[in-house]
């Protein structure tokens, strides 16, 4: 299914993706036959709880988690289906930002290497080059290329270190960032700092994100769209301020009602979250949604909803939507 | 006006590192009342925590304490370790961040639960059990009778956080410590967690006192808040008022760098330009004032000291505060 207005391209489209880990002699079911699309300029934003595969679905992307079924086309091309030079030559159109800033930087190399050690892999040997895209990069995020290049990673805070990674995946010119909740180990303050660095970046150089979190509020500030996802599966998928506006989707309208609200007025209603997710070894049959949801029925255990369109742009997968 | 249960007097806080004396706490005053719930909010390393293992007694053992901590009618950092031990636990309770660290990963839940309440409530094996499954019910477990010979690991962590907010419960304690109860779990969770604790404060009349980063979880949940920046609390007030009439610029920043869900996509958020300052090189100014858009001079050169409002018991530390009419940015 379509889940993009016809005239735009899609640069990303992902096809009923499905990924499983082996775990023992039992199978986790990461993602469940996910599709979705991600048009050029566009940012898709992803949100779930721990668990849901969020991350699992961005690696997958990158291939660094192999599918077991189902195809990623990356402008065009099935990503799924390349391996060896012609899987690393596409690698350098799409990068990946981590959630740790610090864990993602190695402890012994000076910023200045750990910036250009993309460029060397892609084979350029032109030291002077290197060096003046390195500093074009490192002064883009905002830090001094003289002062920062020959320091070493424990010498920033975290915020820093992720102005570092966010360098680090620019230097390539890449088309494509996944960045996998890339501000969730920052502080409030500092927060702030990465998402507007990042919308600018992407301004700037004319990226395509995808943009991972658990923070509804956070996704919400940097995505054209965004897609819920829940177990495995994407419950539901629209345009930010219409989702955010209407949920149709039980989940999304959950997710939005537990958040803790800034503002002493809105006090906050008790009993709307009940019971935990279920475990990705076993997930329930059907909707994978029914065991917590207020509005389940029998078919909702016996029938898998598709992702269709409930109101127009807005897709959810559900018997009994919102709306 | 009651004696506050809680009275923290002038607490200062020093650990000394490899660059220099830390101080991670500066001259904290703070006091509350049985039944209320103190949030103490503040990004990492502001002296959150710090203060509430001073107010624990369970500091580094290199931290230098002074000021007084009174629980209770006693000073607890002149208490003898025994007489401490028996309060902690039971008069003075409290729950982490991370319950699958504070849970002993090689004892079963109950032989947790029951050794709390064995230790402190003279209580045979079988009343201590039974006092146990009442426990693990009252915070929302289903079957508590099977989970007792279960082990941390067997549990999910929103279950983990229930268990230890029944052991942190289980002696009735007069006051509840929640140190970023929430910070590790998902949102769904958060919302059952922080439920579960306003539920039971509310029917043991109990304190609490909330420390967390996040403003959102103070606001519907808290009396009265204390944001704390660089080791001092900068603005305290009833949490209305403190929402709604903030004077300190710090207060103010952190609210507004918060992403909203009101906002529409790609608006560019007021970010908080800079990092708090290093605790080990204290500024002789306000510790805020590098980052703040309203310092001046005065700011640069000496410290403000935490001062009363027109309205009753809202404190702020600022040579020039935002003075509004409503809220701005919440």
């Amino acid at each position: 299914m379509m889940q993009l207005a016809a005239r735009a391209e899609p640069l990303l489209d992902v096809d009923n993706l499905v990924v499983e880990y082996g775990l023992g002699n039992k199978t986790v079911h990461a993602v469940s036959g996910v599709s979705l699309q991600v048009a050029r300029g566009e940012t898709l934003g992803l949100v779930g709880e721990s668990g849901c595969g969020k991350s699992t679905l961005g690696r997958a992307v990158l291939q660094l988690r192999r599918a077991k079924s189902g195809r990623v086309l990356f402008d065009g091309e099935d990503l799924t289906a390349m391996e060896g030079e012609a899987l690393r030559k596409m690698r350098r159109r799409v990068q990946l930002i981590f959630q740790d800033p610090i864990a993602s930087l190695n402890p012994r190399r000076r910023i200045g290497d750990i910036v250009a050690e993309p460029l060397i892999i892609a084979g350029l040997k032109d030291a002077a080059e290197r060096k003046r895209r390195v500093h074009e990069v490192l002064s883009a995020v905002g830090l001094d290329p003289e002062l920062v290049a020959n320091r070493l990673p424990h010498e920033f805070s975290g915020g820093q270190c992720q102005r570092i990674c966010i360098a680090r995946s620019l230097v390539l010119n890449p088309e494509f960032i996944v960045c996998d909740e890339p501000v969730s180990a920052l502080d409030v303050s500092i927060r702030a700092q990465i998402l507007n660095l990042l919308e600018e970046m992407k301004t700037r150089f004319g990226l395509t994100l995808l943009f991972i979190a658990h923070d509804l509020a956070v996704v919400k500030a940097v995505s054209d769209r965004v897609a819920v996802m829940y177990l495995g599966r994407l419950c539901e998928v629209g345009p930010s301020e219409q989702l955010f506006a209407k949920p149709v989707h039980p989940y999304t309208d959950l997710l939005l009602q537990a958040i803790p609200v800034p503002d002493p007025d809105v006090r906050p209603v008790e009993g709307v979250a009940v019971g935990e997710p279920p475990s990705p070894i076993a997930p329930p049959s059907g909707c994978r949604f029914r065991t917590r949801c207020p509005r389940a029925d029998q078919r909702c255990s016996a029938e898998i909803p598709e992702l269709r369109e409930v109101v127009p742009g807005q897709f959810a997968a559900c018997h009994h939507p919102l709306a | 006006m009651s004696t506050p249960l809680l009275t923290i007097a002038d607490v200062a806080v020093e650990l000394p590192t490899p660059r220099g004396n830390l101080r991670a706490v500066d001259h904290v005053d703070l006091s509350l009342e049985a039944g209320r719930t103190l949030g103490i909010v503040g990004e990492s390393g502001c002296g959150k925590t710090m203060l509430s293992r001073a107010v624990l007694q369970l500091l580094p053992k290199k931290a230098k304490l002074t000021g007084r901590v009174m629980f209770d009618g006693q000073d607890l950092a002149r208490l003898a370790p025994e007489s401490l031990r028996r309060l902690r636990g039971r008069d003075l309770a409290v729950v982490f961040q991370d319950p699958m660290t504070s849970l002993n990963p090689v004892l079963t839940i109950g032989t947790q639960l029951m050794e709390t309440i064995q230790e402190h409530l003279e209580l045979d094996a079988p009343a201590a059990r039974k006092r146990s499954v009442e426990l693990l019910a009252a915070v929302g477990i289903p079957a508590p009778e099977q989970r007792l010979a279960q082990y941390p690991h067997q549990c999910s962590g929103g279950m983990r956080q229930r268990i230890a907010i029944a052991i942190a419960l289980s002696c009735e304690p007069k006051l509840l410590i929640a140190d970023e109860p929430t910070t590790a779990l998902d949102v769904t969770i958060q919302a059952q967690i922080l439920d579960l604790l306003a539920r039971e404060q509310r029917r043991r009349h109990m304190a609490m006192i909330i420390i967390t980063h996040d403003l959102g979880v103070v606001a519907g949940r808290a009396d009265e808040v204390a944001v704390m920046y660089a080791g001092r609390v900068v603005e305290r007030a009833p949490t209305q008022a403190l929402f709604k009439r903030m004077h300190m610029p710090y207060t103010e920043a952190l609210l507004a760098a918060i992403p909203k869900l009101e906002t529409a996509p790609h608006t560019p958020l007021p970010a908080i330009s800079g990092r708090p300052p290093d605790p080990t090189r204290p500024l002789r100014g306000c510790s805020f004032a590098p980052r703040c858009r309203y310092a001046a001079g005065r700011c640069h050169e000496a410290k403000p000291a935490l001062a009363s409002a027109e309205t009753a018991g809202h404190l702020y530390a600022c040579f020039h505060p935002i003075r509004m009419a409503a809220g701005v940015g919440a």
